[in-house]
């Protein structure tokens, strides 16, 4: 089973840093220009709630998570 | 959806009495019809007006709705694009020249390392009103001039010249004022910010307007940025600062929750941004024609979307009129969502958790000095809601 994957679109990111705030052990924020630094492609099963409230939350659309296909081997 | 098109007229002006925290009946009303109503712009323009939380949110995030100000369709004549820099009312790409620039001033991080700067300017107003006693207005004493002091020295704007913007910002915002006083109190701005400019040109210091003299933004484009950035960052944390205060006081055990737990602020402040919606509603334009809940918005339409009713929807916020400090729901609407959410969230929030912490801190006697049903409200005209005035007093009971 592979494992969840977050992807981020810096192109769409308007640096609100409402990821940074959501989910500071997944995302940063770039100090130059504000826009969102992915710490972690693949977080761990304990951090992943929070990652997914933080693509919802993204006002921009720029966060992307890939769910594993359920139930696959 | 429903067969019978529930219709709005125009935006209600004043809020029923006794409940200067709830949006207007007349709005909830119209969210209880469905998410989209039928509306009529002041101007006589027809419209359509959006209550429902899913629906407000979408809208935000959806490009085919313009925040442009000259496609705003709710007066019989034309209006002008919004000048250079406001780029609140422009689409990309031009929003984005203006607001790339900023965005690393704001971040999450950065607005941390104020912290303490915040709590200095806190405490320093705290002990100015310890000093004078009670009874005062924490309007004047406390909510305005915490924000406006933090947003004037991240800017570069010299505080002892607040004097020359401050009141004609409050007259652009406290929607009481007529059409000549507006110009007159924007062109005395325009004025103060050109000067403030050239100053900045001719002798950089550190602070952000400093830096934007560097980029390639012209000295109106940098007047129009900083008018946006004072107008924001005075009024808006100002009002939730008093009208928080406001509704701590007014719902005593969930103030009492929050002075027992400390840790509860971060939420607080979430929730009394959602409870409150100071920043009420925001205009979009459809591009082409939309379908929303089964109604066509056609394209050259303008819609009201009242962010202060999405965020009461009982669809997305379970009991939705509770003030309730430790609601775990997220996502309120209140910064609004899509590329034009605000800019400086991150410093209101570090600012509003300071300020409530440190404020129940200092007076755990705080109570209002008037009846509740006396506290002057901003009509519902205003851009941003609050209180004219909170009189408020601490220490033993009169005799």
């Amino acid at each position: 089973m592979r494992p969840t994957r977050l992807r981020v679109d810096r192109e769409r990111c308007i640096g609100a840093g409402m990821c940074a705030l959501t989910a500071p052990e997944v995302f940063d924020q770039d100090p130059d220009d504000g826009r969102v630094l992915l710490l972690r492609t693949e977080p761990s099963t304990a951090r992943r709630a929070a990652a997914r409230t933080a693509a919802g939350l993204c006002p921009s659309g720029a966060i992307t998570l890939h769910e594993p296909e359920s139930g696959g081997s | 959806m429903g067969e019978s098109l529930h219709a709005v007229t125009t935006l209600p002006t004043a809020r029923r009495p006794g409940c200067p925290f709830d949006p207007p009946a007349e709005l909830l009303d119209a969210r209880r019809h469905g998410p989209v109503s039928r509306f009529t712009h002041p101007g006589g323009k027809p419209g359509w007006l959006i209550t429902g939380y899913d629906l407000v949110r979408s809208v935000l995030a959806d490009p085919r709705f313009s925040s442009r100000k000259e496609l705003l369709n709710v007066v019989d004549h034309e209006l002008p694009p919004a000048p250079p820099g406001e780029f609140l009312l422009m689409d990309e790409p031009q929003h984005g020249r203006y607001r790339k620039p900023l965005a690393g001033r704001f971040t999450v991080r950065r607005m941390r390392l104020l912290t303490e700067r915040v709590e200095q300017v806190t405490a320093d107003c705290l002990d100015a009103m310890e000093e004078a006693g009670p009874p005062t207005d924490l309007v004047t004493a406390f909510a305005r001039p915490v924000p406006a002091i933090v947003i004037c020295e991240l800017l570069g704007v010299p505080y002892g010249d607040r004097g020359s913007f401050q009141e004609q910002i409050e007259t652009f915002l406290g929607g009481e004022t007529g059409e000549e006083e507006l110009i007159a109190a924007y062109t005395a701005t325009q004025e103060y910010l050109a000067d403030l400019v050239a100053a900045k040109r001719a002798n950089p210091t550190d602070d952000v307007l400093s830096d934007l003299t560097h980029s390639d933004l012209t000295d109106e484009e940098l007047k129009g940025i900083s008018l946006i950035l004072l107008a924001a960052g005075f009024d808006t944390t100002a009002n939730m600062l008093a009208l928080g205060t406001f509704a701590l006081l007014q719902n005593p055990g969930q103030l009492a929750a929050l002075r027992a737990d400390p840790a509860l602020v971060d939420g607080a402040v979430e929730e009394l941004l959602r409870y409150l919606s100071v920043a009420k509603t925001f205009m979009r334009t459809a591009l082409v024609d939309v379908e929303l809940d089964g109604r066509t918005i056609e394209a050259g339409t303008t819609v009201v979307l009242s962010y202060n009713t999405a965020n009461r929807d009982p669809e997305r916020f379970a009991d939705p009129h509770v003030l309730d400090l430790r609601r775990r729901q997220g996502g309120h609407l209140a910064f609004g969502h899509g590329i034009h959410q605000c800019l400086g969230q991150q410093l209101a929030r570090v600012e509003m958790r300071v300020a409530f912490r440190a404020l129940i801190d200092r007076f755990p006697t705080l109570r209002l000095a008037v009846p509740a049903e006396e506290v002057g409200l901003r009509p519902e005209t205003a851009d941003i809601y609050g209180v004219k005035s909170l009189p408020v007093a601490w220490g033993e009971e009169d005799a």
